[in-house]
Parts: structure tokens; C-alpha cells; sequence
């Protein structure tokens, strides 16, 4: 079970003035149970590759495999795909549509032919899921919720369809600080669950904090990959990619630079906490 | 999902056309609309074709849109051709077979009415792809202003105008990203019966309206913090004049007025 990408490549509104090479010839593995993070500037293709492996751009030229099946296939069935793999996409909130919470989360399962009480059940746990009050929420209109709240019903809405992969598209943006962490617990628990999570984000510090892989696009292509240590200790070819470091690195360079000694395999906060923490207290014993 | 719009979509560039003054783009637009229905000969079309051709040479659009945009009305100019042809009762009977019965008028008057609305979608694409949404409302105000003087509300309709005009690409790209988002919670535009199609249509609907709605309230409160009001006097940021090219333009199309007028 993995996804598979073989010389992907993909032109928007192709014959027109207008014409836009937005993939150009990219391959790659991402295994089962994988957390990988997909970042890149602005108009890099991070977009236009998720949804083309989510089976919701078509036109492409290359093959994707999902779990061993192309799903461009037109005999291919699309309701399997759509169970194996969800997309939360940036703002994910526009999405609501339904007059309850309830009716909404449900919306998926029911598509894909679940039964009421298999339905119920899975509309339940998601929601649970992700952190909301069940009984609270389940008849309210998903409009009268807070915006943090529609986020998190929003996602429930995906996560009710229990896909073995989950593709999330900025999922953190414009979440409080407090509900950034607690939404990223949720994803890294589900993670250990055995699910695969692609991650698209700007944020450097989320992508360091949780992956365990990482593609860096430029232009189309990829342009890096490696584990978050080896790409965040490759300052110079991050800038050429026109990104940044996240603040945990950013402040061991300084320390480095000042003759502070710190692993170069430190780019996790906590990481940096108990290393830090033990240092001080040899110190405190030297003296 | 939704791409590859050939109507209505504005390619910049600084060809004879695009540096034409809208009002007299859109003046001669209408002349010309007006005028394909007084074409009565051959010779008519011919010069009314040569016309255009000569129009589309100095747009700087690729004959490929050119063509798409055609393409894409081949519904509603099949439709024409068949209810021309097959609807109406003639005289020169040429084929008949049972109850289907060609006529040699109703063949040449349907193939005038293919020819036509080919002619009428390259006037309005021709417009449409040289003139921006922007120069086409300034247009439109200026040259409704003298109903001003009796009541009528144009600026408020030119901006009402360029307000829709400007979130059109917006909705297309809203509506795009909500059919991704319910397609990947297993909605199916593409498969499934009529009905429950049109049930789909139901989670992007929804979402669009709200959305829509939120905007213009958002639209609106951003007008009132910068003080708008229509009652203020405005100048323009960009005047526009009349240039050599908008002479030529007009005389080349009073040409071809008196020369379908004369009827050749």
C-alpha cells in the first residue's frame, strides 16, 4: 500500500495565451503509514500535485498509482479511492453546506454507501474525533459555529469517510495558536493509528515539528527530499527554493555560530528543550 | 474542473484593435450586429466577411481561440440549421424521403442563419477578448451619460456592472474549489442519473451563496470605510481620446454599412 507518482506532469488551460506548466515531470514514493510534508514557494505545483493525486485533476500525463490502482482508469472505481484517501483543503469551512452538524459529517459515508447505523456511528467518532462536543454540536447549523469550530466540523466531514490517507492543504491556516497545536495532535495521532498524512504547509516550524519526510517543490519539479533533519540543515539550497527555516534551526544556528554546541539533528522544539535542559544542569554540576 | 473559457475572457495585448477606444469597439460592435440581419446577397457576406477577417488580423488573438469560441456554440447553430432547414415549407423540392422533405430555399436559408450566428459570436468574442471588463464599463457610462441629464442612474449601473464583471472569474474559481472539495466526500457531477446530479449540485450551491452573500457584505462595508458615495463628483484616473485608429475604424465600418445598405 503506497502512492506512487511516475513522471508527473501537468499544464494548465493548455493551448491558450494563457498556458501554464504547473507540474513539470515529477516522481515519487510515499509509503504506508508515511507523515510527509510537501512544501514550497508560492505557485511551486504543491496544489496542483495533491489534487492530481486525489483523482480530482484529470488531463495529466504520467501515472499515479494509488495502493497499486491508476483511478484514471475510467473502469476503475472512483467510490474505493474516495474511501482510501480524504483531502481536507485549505479553509475547508467553505465546504459546509447542510442544516445540521450532523447531517453534514454525514454527508460522506452516506456517498459512499454506508449503512445508517455504520453511518452513525462513523459521524460520531469523528466528530469526537477532532475535538468537538458531540451532543453539543450534532443540530446545531454548522454556519452558527465559531471559526475554529467550522473547521473542525469541516474536517470531521473527512475524517468520517475514515480514509487510510489524509491529504491536508494549509490545514493550520488561520487557526488561534491554541488550536493549531490541538488540531496537529489530532493528525499526528491519527498518524500512529497506521495513516498516511500528506501535509502541504508554509509553516516551517509545523512541517519540522511533525513529518517525517519532506519534498520540497520549485517551479513544478522537485527540488529536495530527504528526512526534515537533512533538509533544514541545507539552509543554502532552502533559500534558492525561496523558504525559510523554522525557528527551532534558526536559533541553533545562532547558537552555533556563538560557539554554542548543538546536534545538527535538533530541529524539534522539544528536542531542543531536553537537550538544552540537560546541558544546563552538566553545567550547573561542573560548576 | 471548469477551465479553458474562450467566451468572455480578456487577453491583453497592444494590438490595432486592443488600442482602440472601447466606446467605439462597442458603437461599432452593435452597428455590426445590427447590420448581419440586412445582408441579403452573396456578395453581402463576402464583404462582410472579409470585413471581419480583416478584424481578426489585427487583433493579435490566435485563430485557435478564434475557432474554440466558435466551437463552442456548435449546439445552438446546429439547432438553427435544422429548424431552418427541416421546419419550413419551400418551393424547389431537391430529396425527399417519407415525411422529410428538402428544400433548396429553406437549404440556403439555413445554412445564411449557420453563417450568421458564426458572424456574431466573432463580433462579441472579437470585443470581448480586446477589450477589458474595465474599459468596457467606462465605455458603457460614458456613452449612456446624456440619459444622466434625465434621471437615469448610469453611474450606478456602470459600477453595478463592473462589480459583477470583476467577481465572475472570482465565482468560477469558488465554484471550482467547492466541486473539488464535495467530489473528494464522494459527490459524482460526471456519473449517476439526472436527479442525482442534480442533488449534487445542492453542496456546491449552498456554499456558494453564502459565500456570495458574505462578499458583498464584506464589499460593501470596505466602500463605506473608504467613503464611497455616488453622489460625489469623480474624475477619471485614464481619459480616453479618440485616436487615427478609431477614424479608420469608423470609416472602414461606414463602408461597409453603405456597401450592405446598397446591397450588393
Amino acid at each position: 500500500m503506497s502512492i506512487i507518482v511516475e513522471n508527473l506532469s501537468y499544464t494548465y488551460m493548455e493551448g491558450t495565451p494563457f498556458e501554464h506548466l504547473a507540474v513539470d515531470d515529477i516522481s515519487l514514493e510515499i509509503k504506508d503509514g508515511e507523515f510527509v510534508g510537501i512544501i514550497g514557494h508560492t505557485g511551486s505545483g504543491k496544489s496542483t500535485l495533491i489534487q492530481i493525486i486525489s483523482g480530482l485533476l484529470k488531463g495529466y500525463k504520467g501515472n499515479v498509482l494509488i495502493n497499486g490502482v491508476d483511478y484514471s482508469d475510467k473502469k476503475a472505481d472512483k467510490k474505493a479511492l474516495r474511501r482510501t484517501l480524504g483531502v481536507v483543503f485549505q479553509y475547508p469551512e467553505y465546504q459546509l453546506f447542510e442544516e445540521t452538524v450532523e447531517k453534514d459529517v454525514a454527508y460522506g459515508p452516506k456517498k459512499l454507501g454506508f449503512s445508517e447505523e455504520e453511518t452513525a456511528l462513523r459521524v460520531r467518532n469523528a466528530i469526537e474525533l477532532v475535538g468537538l462536543d458531540y451532543e453539543e454540536v450534532k443540530d446545531k447549523s454548522p454556519f452558527a459555529l465559531s471559526g475554529g469550530q467550522k473547521r473542525k466540523a469541516a474536517i470531521a466531514g473527512v475524517l468520517s469517510m475514515d480514509p487510510d490517507i489524509l491529504i491536508l492543504d494549509e490545514p493550520i491556516a488561520g487557526l488561534d495558536p491554541a488550536g493549531r497545536e490541538s488540531f496537529m495532535e489530532i493528525i499526528k495521532d491519527l498518524n500512529t493509528t497506521g495513516k498516511t498524512i500528506i501535509m502541504i504547509s508554509h509553516n516551517m516550524d509545523n512541517i519540522a515539528e511533525y513529518t517525517e519526510k519532506i519534498f520540497v517543490l520549485k517551479n513544478g519539479r522537485i527540488f529536495m527530499e530527504g528526512s526534515p533533519v537533512q533538509i533544514f540543515n541545507d539552509y543554502e539550497k532552502l533559500l534558492e527554493a525561496d523558504l525559510d527555516l523554522p525557528d527551532v534551526v534558526r536559533f541553533c544556528r545562532f547558537a552555533r555560530e556563538n560557539g554554542v554546541e548543538i546536534p545538527k539533528d535538533i530541529i524539534r522544539y522539544k528536542d531542543l528543550l531536553s537537550y538544552l535542559g540537560e546541558k544546563l544542569g552538566r553545567m550547573k554540576h561542573d560548576i | 474542473m471548469i477551465s479553458n473559457l474562450s467566451i468572455g475572457q480578456y487577453i491583453p495585448g497592444d494590438s490595432f484593435l486592443h488600442k482602440m477606444d472601447a466606446r467605439v469597439k462597442l458603437v461599432i460592435s452593435m452597428i455590426l450586429i445590427i447590420l448581419i440581419f440586412f445582408v441579403k446577397s452573396l456578395g453581402g457576406y463576402i464583404a462582410f466577411a472579409a470585413f471581419l477577417i480583416i478584424a481578426i488580423a489585427f487583433s493579435s488573438i490566435p485563430i485557435k481561440l478564434i475557432l474554440k469560441s466558435i466551437k463552442s456554440m456548435w449546439f445552438v447553430m446546429a439547432l438553427a440549421f435544422i429548424l431552418n432547414v427541416f421546419f419550413q415549407t419551400g418551393q424547389t423540392l431537391i430529396w425527399e424521403w417519407s415525411f422529410v422533405k428538402l428544400y433548396k430555399e429553406n437549404l440556403i436559408r439555413g445554412a445564411e442563419m449557420v453563417v450568421r450566428l458564426i458572424m456574431l459570436v466573432e463580433i462579441t468574442s472579437l470585443l470581448s477578448f480586446t477589450t477589458s471588463a474595465k474599459e468596457l464599463t467606462d465605455a458603457i457610462e460614458l456613452l449612456f451619460q446624456p440619459l444622466a441629464k434625465i434621471g437615469f442612474p448610469v453611474h450606478e449601473m456602470a459600477l453595478m456592472m463592473s462589480i459583477a464583471l470583476r467577481f465572475i472569474p472570482t465565482l468560477i474559481n469558488e465554484t471550482d474549489k467547492i466541486m473539488k472539495a464535495q467530489t473528494a466526500r464522494g459527490a459524482a457531477f460526471d456519473s449517476g442519473s439526472l436527479i442525482s446530479r442534480i442533488k449534487d449540485m445542492i453542496p456546491i450551491l449552498i456554499p456558494l451563496f453564502i459565500n456570495s452573500f458574505k462578499r458583498a457584505d464584506d464589499l460593501a462595508l470596505a466602500m463605506e470605510a473608504r467613503c464611497y458615495s455616488d453622489s460625489a463628483k469623480r474624475t477619471r484616473l485614464i481619459e480616453y481620446h479618440l485616436s487615427w485608429r478609431d477614424y479608420v475604424a469608423m470609416g472602414i465600418t461606414a463602408i461597409l454599412l453603405v456597401l450592405i445598405i446598397v446591397g450588393i
